[in-house]
């Protein structure tokens, strides 16, 4: 079988595209490159909904902690505290349970809602309760980030913007917010790295993978597995991931000097 | 009660791995100063590694990794005249005195010896982490300092120990306070090494019907990983208070704006 077969068999493999069945023996280099490679749309996947959505929801929850009114401060606090205060892999565990038992209870509450329990059905679905749990951790992780950073937004800006008459909307939105990004870019973008290598943990656990669509790792420990040789399959996926970290930190670096483009070069 | 013996594994693999962590951290750090380019190279390969690969594909692939190499040197060693190869198709083959453990050794060999290499993976991983931090550190002790030393005729060898070493602690503690943390949270990954961690338990104990038993109650899993939860949240807790303490003792006699808090 050659190489361009390989590629239109097993290419979106990942997402149930091509071929069924996973090759067994007489495993070839270029069905372990193709199929990891497919795995890590999964990958992208996540990390890109995850990092979306949590972005929005971690500057709410930075500036809800900053907030004076404590039943608007203590829940921000806690739920960072909880979620960086506990290993992702167990949150998976936890969540993936909890969304399991979801379905029995809604049954058992009321029958009439048929829609509810076909919904939450999903949930058990790496594609979305998955994300979910990338999203809330990313997000706990981003708003602890952004709340330090908010912290040391210079008094003298805002100062500044109340001279002029903006509003407190307007401060927070044109001068808080954008200054607060552009403190803790540099921080964030770690965090994004992380979450990356964070959603090679998804198909380990707990999450099935359904019909052996995994995620890149899924295939590369497959491979392992059956070819006993882990000298292939690991050093192709750190490549794959050595490539992915490279483009999150040249589309960080881009953001970066876009947020940095009024201060002088100098400094 | 396996469940709660399991807590000790999750100690023990901290207690074990620190020091490793700190060693290979050093030895990281040093090369990655080093003068001679190749040890240069090596250290700066070595801490540059875990920000581009995924920690867990680290503690997939070593293991096995080591696992296969002691056995591939042992059986050079010890069964010279074996003349098949060893990758047979998808085999990995060695003699039986080449196996390690040794075939008909007891259980608890195979898996403290599974913990070993566990082990070893997290430290290799962390170790990186923590030379990274320790290089920053390094090189955060104010020029001046080792200037005054070398005024002073001490040698290279005196500054560093003497000066250079004593003075970083303080740069290098946040690092790895921040490093502790991230390492209280990698240990569930034990689990998929195959060590019987509390994860493993958990769901063994949790789960109505498992490999070994149906137990006679429903799904408590849920109810033991919040369990868990609570662990590693205090855990985490308490680390946080003793790194703050720590943090005071050793920035004593510092002038930092770290003496504010």
């Amino acid at each position: 079988m050659s190489c361009m077969q390989t590629i239109s068999d097993y290419g979106l493999r990942a997402l149930g595209l091509g071929e069924r069945a996973l090759p067994r023996a007489d495993i070839t280099l270029c069905e372990q490159v193709v199929l990891i490679g497919s795995g890590l749309i999964w990958n992208i996947y996540f990390a890109v909904i995850a990092l979306c959505f949590g972005f929005f929801l971690a500057s709410s929850v930075a500036f809800a902690r900053n907030s004076s009114n404590p039943l608007v401060w203590r829940p921000a606090a806690f739920f960072i505290f909880v979620i960086r205060g506990s290993p992702l892999f167990i949150q998976f565990f936890l969540l993936y349970e909890a969304f399991v038992l979801l379905p029995k209870i809604g049954i058992d509450i009321n029958l009439i809602f048929v829609e509810i329990t076909v919904e939450t059905r999903w949930l058990t679905r790496a594609w979305l309760g998955a994300t979910i749990v990338l999203f809330l951790n990313t997000t706990a992780y981003t708003a602890q980030i952004f709340y330090g950073a908010l912290r040391s937004v210079p008094k003298g800006e805002i100062e500044a913007g109340k001279a002029i008459g903006m509003t407190t909307k307007q401060i927070n939105k044109r001068i808080i917010w954008p200054t607060m990004l552009r403190l803790s870019w540099a921080s964030y973008t770690n965090e994004a790295i992380f979450l990356l290598h964070a959603t090679a943990l998804v198909f380990f656990s707990s999450f099935p993978a359904w019909r052996q669509q995994g995620d890149a790792l899924y295939f590369a420990s497959y491979f392992a597995d059956k070819t006993f040789n882990p000298f292939v399959p690991y050093p192709i996926i750190a490549g794959y991931f050595i490539a992915l970290t490279l483009i999150v930190i040249i589309i960080f670096g881009w953001f970066n000097r876009r947020l940095n483009r009024h201060i002088s070069k100098n400094h | 009660m396996n469940f709660y013996t399991s807590f000790l594994v999750v100690f023990a693999l901290l207690a074990i791995c620190v020091p490793f962590i700190l060693l290979f951290g050093f030895t990281g750090a040093l090369a990655r100063r080093s003068r001679i380019a190749p040890f240069r190279w090596f250290g700066l390969a070595y801490t540059s590694m875990v920000r581009g690969i995924p920690d867990i594909i680290f503690f997939l692939f070593v293991p096995i990794a080591l696992d296969q190499g002691i056995e591939y040197l042992r059986h050079h060693a010890k069964c010279s005249e074996w003349t098949e190869p060893i990758r047979q198709g998808n085999d990995f083959v060695v003699c039986a005195a080449a196996k390690m453990p040794l075939g008909p050794s007891p259980q608890w060999v195979h898996e403290t010896y599974g913990f070993f290499l566990a082990a070893l993976a997290f430290a290799i991983v962390f170790g990186a982490f923590a030379a990274n931090t320790l290089h920053g550190a390094l090189a955060a002790v104010p020029k001046n300092q080792l200037e005054t030393a070398a005024a002073f005729g001490m040698s290279r060898k005196q500054t560093f120990w003497r000066i250079h070493l004593p003075q970083m602690w303080v740069y290098a503690l946040p690092g790895l306070s921040n490093l502790w943390m991230i390492l209280i949270k990698a240990t569930p990954l034990l689990f998929l090494l195959g060590v019987e961690d509390i994860v493993y338990w958990a769901r063994e104990l949790g789960g109505s019907k498992t490999e070994r038993f149906a137990y006679p109650h429903g799904d408590w899993r849920l109810g033991y990983f919040l369990v868990l939860l609570v662990f590693y949240l205090l855990l985490s807790w308490v680390s946080e208070k003793v790194f703050a303490r720590l943090n005071f003792r050793v920035s004593k006699g510092q002038a930092m704006i770290g003496d504010q808090v």
